[in-house]
């Protein structure tokens, strides 16, 4: 089955079948926007916990490390509680559409990268932000300097983000609803598969789900800058 | 369209027409509600279906979904769950119209104003699977409830969907007949698709109520063999019901009583009846 599988998997990204060529679409499309607007939300948040420290910052963080461990299905939920129809932000009719599957996996992907970007920033030398306090640079100034010295650890941390979101199934289920050619993504398409009993299709949008990502992580090395020596 | 809700309510709860002229009167009048409520050409619509599994995942609800979305332009998306999730979607206004089969939820459904009745478009049956050996001497039973009652007190293993589905609440009203409350570690509740339940049953070599589409489309993969059928026990009936647009004023209610409509017409019947798998005849439609 596995080998008939991965066959089937180059088969049908090479053969350019449309059901998976649209899932491929929209899980790169989802998911990279979603890790974006994450991003924007985390690391500022990392910059904050990781730079200065104030009451209440390890709660913040155990809560960060907590939320890290949120099921997939419980942020699903709770969001699809609250832009159902019958839940309070139900007006926007935003469930079911690629939208909703982007609010709920930036929503997964925050914690996970707001403490991953805590780690990495704190392994930038600390003379970094000394220096430029010293220097007159204002705190604004200096976290700036801290992030593009942790630029690298801090790829990572999208990195991870990503591979968070791009597999998940629990959001994407309950957030698009897995509708064929509209929010029908690579995961949500390996659920359906399997469950009508093609097992096969299954493992073959697993292969493919692998080789998408195995492009994305190529296409950062790529451009992630090298370490200076 | 509070106008079409209204007629459409006087005509189904006279209660006293046949199947058949209700049929006629819901091809009219959707055809009618259609017209005079069509929404400007060229805005681009949407009608979204909660259905039941073994309808999406034959493939019969595609076949039935594209001849209809290109001759009315609108967009069909299809969510594929358990009947009760269905009927649960619905209610909280997320879709507009379901596919399922389970009548008593359907008809709470119905009595509790968040749809405006519920039409039968098919039908087919349930049957039960199990081991070849079969352990519990289920063949020849003369009911499904005595089969099932079989299996409790050999306590043979029996995997039940577990998840309030249309083909869970079957399973559970025949284990009310014969009065049995199912439990023990021979009583698995998967909690699976109907599809990964059979499967289940299939690795387990254990006992499985099914409905005949899945199973007819699995057959050829599996160990576990028909052991019992009865279609008028074991009868069937899938319901197509669009919300109440009084309690979800945002539905799409125009194009899901089209869809209804069309579903009923001589060519989406023609299409339920001449679905097959593997040459088996998955679902009857209505009126034959």
């Amino acid at each position: 089955m596995v080998a008939e599988g991965l066959q089937e998997g180059f088969g049908l990204l090479f053969g350019l079948d449309p059901d998976v060529w649209s899932a491929v679409r929209v899980s790169l499309m989802v998911s990279s926007i979603s890790t974006a607007v994450a991003a924007a939300l985390a690391f500022p948040v990392a910059l904050g916990v990781g730079l200065w420290s104030f009451p209440g910052r390890g709660v913040v963080e155990s809560l960060l490390n907590t939320m890290m461990a949120l099921p997939t299905v419980v942020v699903g939920l709770v969001v699809y509680g609250l832009i159902s129809r019958s839940g309070p932000l139900g007006e926007f009719g935003i469930l079911y559409t690629p939208t909703a599957m982007v609010v709920g996996q930036a929503v997964l992907a925050f914690p996970l990268m707001a403490a991953l970007g805590v780690a990495s920033l704190r392994q930038v030398d600390r003379r970094v932000r000394e220096t430029t306090l010293a220097m007159g640079g204002g705190e604004f100034r200096a976290a700036v300097e801290v992030a593009w010295e942790g630029r690298v650890a801090l790829l990572s941390a999208l990195v991870a983000g990503f591979g968070r979101v791009f597999a998940e199934v629990g959001v994407s289920m309950m957030l698009g609803g897995s509708i064929r050619g509209y929010t029908r993504n690579i995961p949500t398409g390996i659920a359906f598969e399997t469950g009508r009993g093609e097992f096969a299709r299954g493992v073959a949008l697993g292969v493919v789900l692998l080789t998408v990502a195995l492009a994305v992580n190529l296409a950062l090395q790529i451009w992630r800058p090298r370490r200076e020596s | 369209m509070g106008l079409c809700n209204g007629r459409l309510r006087a005509i189904f709860q006279a209660g006293s027409v046949s199947v058949f002229v209700n049929l006629l009167f819901l091809a009219l009048i959707s055809a009618g509600c259609q017209g005079s409520e069509a929404p400007e050409a060229g805005q681009p619509r949407t009608l979204r279906i909660a259905s039941t599994t073994s309808v999406e995942n034959t493939g019969l609800l595609a076949l039935l979904v594209e001849p209809f979305s290109k001759q009315y332009g609108v967009t069909i998306q299809v969510l594929a769950v358990g009947s009760g999730q269905a009927l649960k979607l619905a209610a909280n206004g997320d879709v507009d119209m379901v596919i399922t089969h389970d009548p008593d939820a359907e008809r709470a459904f119905i009595e509790q104003g968040h749809g405006l009745f519920a039409v039968e478009v098919m039908y087919n049956d349930f049957v039960l699977v199990g081991p070849a050996e079969d352990p519990a001497g289920v063949r020849g039973a003369p009911s499904a409830a005595e089969a099932l009652a079989r299996v409790a007190s050999r306590e043979s293993q029996f995997i039940s969907r577990g998840d309030r589905s249309g083909t869970h609440l079957k399973e559970l009203s025949l284990w009310k007949a014969n009065g049995v409350s199912p439990g023990g570690a021979w009583y698995v509740e998967a909690g699976q698709g109907q599809r990964l339940t059979l499967e289940m049953a299939d690795q387990k070599g254990a006992y499985v109520l099914v409905d005949r589409a899945t199973y007819e489309v699995a057959k050829k993969k599996l160990k576990i063999v028909l052991m019992y059928e009865n279609k008028t026990e074991l009868h069937n009936p899938y319901s197509a019901m669009v919300v109440s647009s009084e309690k979800h004023p945002e539905a799409n209610v125009p194009d899901g009583m089209a869809f209804i409509g069309w579903l009923l017409s001589s060519s989406g019947r023609k299409t339920i009846g001449e679905f097959r798998a593997d040459g088996a005849v998955l679902f009857t439609p209505v009126g034959r």
